[in-house]
């Protein structure tokens, strides 16, 4: 089935830039009558991913650019969000619920994208990552995965 | 209160106890959750207001970095001998409080009224 909606942008690294490229992408999800839940669950995630790749990755560098990619059909929406940094190893993030972390103000966005995504997926480098949401699919709790 | 631009938390004093309505329904944007975080820590900060209670009734999304400023919030009531409870949150957000484990670091309660209570 083809993609019903598919595009791919780029900004620079301003938060602002990036919000009406994921209000396009929400209005992709609620146009396919995505459930409230799959559209909050995208909203988060793509929030998540865009900042992080903006703060972290690229480390809000007004010269690099953040690649956001949305693929969307009837069953699933699907992101691709690339940064120009060196990149990181996910499984080095502390986990944000130890009770050391847990009065820690930042540390949870990778967290929430794989509480809320089907799929969450990073390249080896650790400068890209692929989202999926499944039309009205739980997420099934898995470790976190890498290309 | 610090500012930093348009309100966006509603004040309402409810005897010695601040309830603190947050104006947006989407806390994402990284310049509205730092406008927001200030307003909130002038309470604390600036203002002395020793209990607070934070009402989400109109938050229908928060991101990582907001919850980064209530964690900071709460560490400054404790600091200040104060006390905060979050009251009114929506299921969908109380997830995630609850996937974070941070509706055990937070005073959570269903509406405004239970929030009061011994408050």
């Amino acid at each position: 089935m083809p993609w019903v909606e598919q595009f791919e942008l780029h900004v620079n690294s301003q938060v602002g830039d990036a919000h009406s490229v994921q209000e396009r992408m929400i209005a992709a999800l609620e146009r396919l009558e995505y459930t409230e839940r799959d559209v909050f669950a995208a909203r988060l995630a793509l929030e998540e991913a865009v900042v992080n790749a903006m703060k972290h990755g690229n480390g809000m560098d007004p010269g690099k650019r953040v690649t956001i990619g949305c693929r969307v059909d009837s069953d699933c929406a699907r992101f691709e969000i690339e940064d120009e940094g060196p990149g990181f190893c996910p499984g080095s993030i502390p986990d944000p619920t130890a009770d050391e972390n847990l009065d820690k103000p930042s540390g949870r966005g990778i967290m929430l994208m794989r509480a809320f995504m089907n799929v969450v997926e990073f390249n080896a480098r650790g400068n890209r990552v692929v989202m999926e949401k499944w039309r009205g699919a739980a997420v099934e709790a898995t470790a976190g995965s890498s290309l | 209160m610090s500012d930093g631009g348009h309100r966006r938390i509603d004040i309402e004093q409810i005897g010695d106890v601040t309830v603190a309505r947050f104006v947006d329904k989407k806390i994402l944007d990284e310049t509205n959750i730092q406008i927001i975080g200030n307003q909130m820590f002038g309470l604390v900060d600036d203002e002395g207001r020793q209990k607070v209670v934070l009402d989400f009734t109109n938050v229908e999304y928060l991101s990582s970095a907001a919850l980064g400023k209530l964690i900071t919030m709460d560490k400054k009531m404790k600091a200040a001998k104060g006390k905060l409870r979050l009251c009114s949150v929506r299921p969908e957000i109380y997830d995630v409080f609850a996937i974070t484990k941070l509706n055990k670091l937070f005073s959570m309660h269903d509406d405004l009224d239970a929030a009061l209570q011994g408050l």
